[in-house]
């Protein structure tokens, strides 16, 4: 708001200029305290590990899980292309399984009661204990893998969608109607763009959750197939005892989650800032 | 559809709109309109005035077509297409994703007309209402009254017959209303057009419109029709005269015979 209405000399108010300086602090903070925080637990990490002489097969060092990191980088890096390739597939299966699901759910009715509940059902089965039957009936490996990722990361996708579609202005359905649109013009130009917040939402959680279906869904097909994921690296890792390598491939897994997840706010805010309350910087 | 180039007074106005006999019940029981005749002129501004539960809201649905009458007929003279209607609801009822003249254009993107074909019709109709300058501007960026504006340019882009107001002001501060309502009889004596106002406040009716259709409640109904005939235009000056007043007690009167009617029927 206006600082002032006077023409004389400007008003100095000690609140706004206090208000003004706690501002600035925290937008310095919001980036330095992260860093700040995360630098001291790592050092805090190499000092555990140096102090108590702790043996690298059990608990290895930062410095080590980063040397590491390089000295194994052509192995892991191809398996994080194999996870990745698993991962972002999934997801975009999700997305055009999860939202053309939910197109279907609100044109009609009797569709949505007759296969929510297969969803749902979906849904609530923890994925590890549907993977090992999904690899017994689904030959290709690969296949496998990608529906046990989508399982787990479709369903936020759909119900998000869904609710959003269902969620336009009853005074603008109204509108629509009066003016003669058609199905498909109510879909394409109210229902859509009133539900993109809420699948942006739902992609940031599917984005995640198809890391972890893939993940999961690695350690279920274990070592007999083409298995070169991260996960199966973690695995193989593990029975060789090689800690430092487990705590690589942990590092690129973690990193990959951050990366889909900040992939997802940007577009989110890409899509959103014009006009979405959820993207609009408020004063005071 | 073209407009007139006058309005006649009344009486000498061509009929547009008939409602006969018109009843509405819902859930088979609950009787929301009972009876309800109405003849729509065109060039006239009638104000639907009533207690909540009249009707009021129930009678612009069944003209609007969103709802059927349970009996009885709603004709219009020469047959109604789409363009005729203009709407304006309590709310803006905005598109928040869409630009002011995205949301303008909507009548017409629903008829499948393209933003380039009809930027002529869209600017006038921002014109109108004095928000040319805003066109690209989001509706989150505008205040209330100025939401409320683009609603009725949205409304009155396809040059409708008539224009259906549901308490348009109702959620608005008194001084943005005041100055909506004049700005409401400008457009109206620019445009020559037809409106019908639901509202339930006796000096809104009053200044506003030239037919003053008070409604009862429990069933909904007519219960009488006050003419208001003071000349248009209509200015500040009107709101503080005597005849204002005087005919703000007319309608009153008129509305709390509407509420005792109900209470006779409650104790009978």
């Amino acid at each position: 708001m206006s600082s002032t209405d006077m023409n004389t000399a400007p008003l100095v108010d000690e609140e706004e200029l206090r208000y003004a300086r706690a501002q600035k602090r925290e937008k310095i903070a919001k980036w330095v305290l992260p860093v700040v925080v995360i630098s001291f637990a790592i050092f805090m990490w190499d000092r555990v590990v140096v102090w108590n002489e702790i043996p690298h097969y059990i608990l290895p060092g930062p410095g080590l899980v980063i040397e590491t990191l390089i000295k194994d980088w052509a192995m892991l890096s191809s398996a994080l292309v194999v996870t990745l390739k698993i991962t972002l597939a999934a997801l975009a299966v999700a997305v055009i399984g999860g939202v053309g699901l939910a197109i279907l759910f609100t044109q009609s009715r009797y569709f949505e009661m007759s296969f929510y509940p297969f969803a749902v059902i979906l849904q609530v089965t923890p994925v590890v204990s549907i993977a090992p039957l999904i690899f017994i009936y689904v030959d290709n490996r690969l296949a496998g893998l990608l529906l046990c990722a989508w399982i787990v990361a479709f369903f936020p996708i759909l119900s998000n969608t869904t609710l959003g579609l269902n969620s336009t202005d009853h005074n603008l359905r109204d509108l629509y109607k009066i003016y003669g649109a058609t199905r498909w013009q109510r879909l394409r130009y109210l229902q859509l763009p009133t539900a993109l917040p809420y699948f942006l939402g739902g992609l940031r959680i599917a984005g995640g959750l198809s890391l972890i279906g893939a993940v999961v869904a690695e350690y279920v097909a274990g070592t007999g197939g083409i298995g070169s994921g991260l996960a199966f690296r973690i695995l193989e890792a593990g029975y060789r005892l090689n800690i430092p390598r487990m705590f690589a491939a942990l590092l690129l897994i973690a990193a990959t989650g951050v990366v889909i997840f900040t992939a997802a706010s940007l577009l989110s805010h890409l899509l959103l800032h014009k006009w979405h309350e959820s993207a609009i910087k408020r004063e005071s | 559809m073209t407009l007139p180039t006058s309005i006649p007074p009344m009486g000498q106005r061509e009929k547009l709109l008939e409602m006969s006999s018109v009843d509405k019940v819902f859930n088979g029981n609950v009787v929301a309109l009972k009876d309800m005749n109405l003849t729509v002129n065109q060039g006239d501004f009638i104000s639907l005035l009533g207690p909540s539960g009249c009707g009021k809201s129930t009678a612009l649905r069944l003209i609007s077509g969103l709802m059927r009458p349970t009996s009885g007929h709603i004709n219009w003279e020469g047959g109604q297409d789409t363009g005729d209607l203009g709407v304006v609801f309590q709310e803006p009822t905005l598109m928040p994703w869409a630009t002011v003249e995205q949301n303008v254009w909507l009548p017409f993107r629903l008829r499948g007309k393209s933003l380039a074909d009809v930027r002529d019709e869209i600017i006038w109709a921002l014109k109108m209402v004095g928000l040319e300058k805003f066109q690209k501007s989001y509706p989150r960026e505008l205040s209330g009254g100025m939401k409320m504006r683009v609603s009725i340019a949205r409304a009155l882009v396809t040059e409708p017959r008539l224009i259906l107001m549901d308490e348009p002001f109702a959620a608005l501060d008194e001084i943005t209303r005041h100055k909506l309502n004049n700005d409401l009889l400008e457009l109206r004596d620019k445009l020559k057009c037809t409106v019908i106002f639901v509202t339930h406040s006796v000096f809104e009716s009053v200044f506003l419109s030239d037919r003053i259709v008070v409604m009862a409640a429990r069933p909904g109904r007519v219960s009488s029709e006050v003419t208001v005939d003071a000349p248009y235009p209509r200015t500040e000056e009107f709101r503080t005269s005597a005849n204002y007043a005087d005919l703000c007690r007319k309608a009153s009167d008129a509305l709390h015979g509407a509420m005792n009617e109900h209470g006779e029927r409650a104790s009978a």
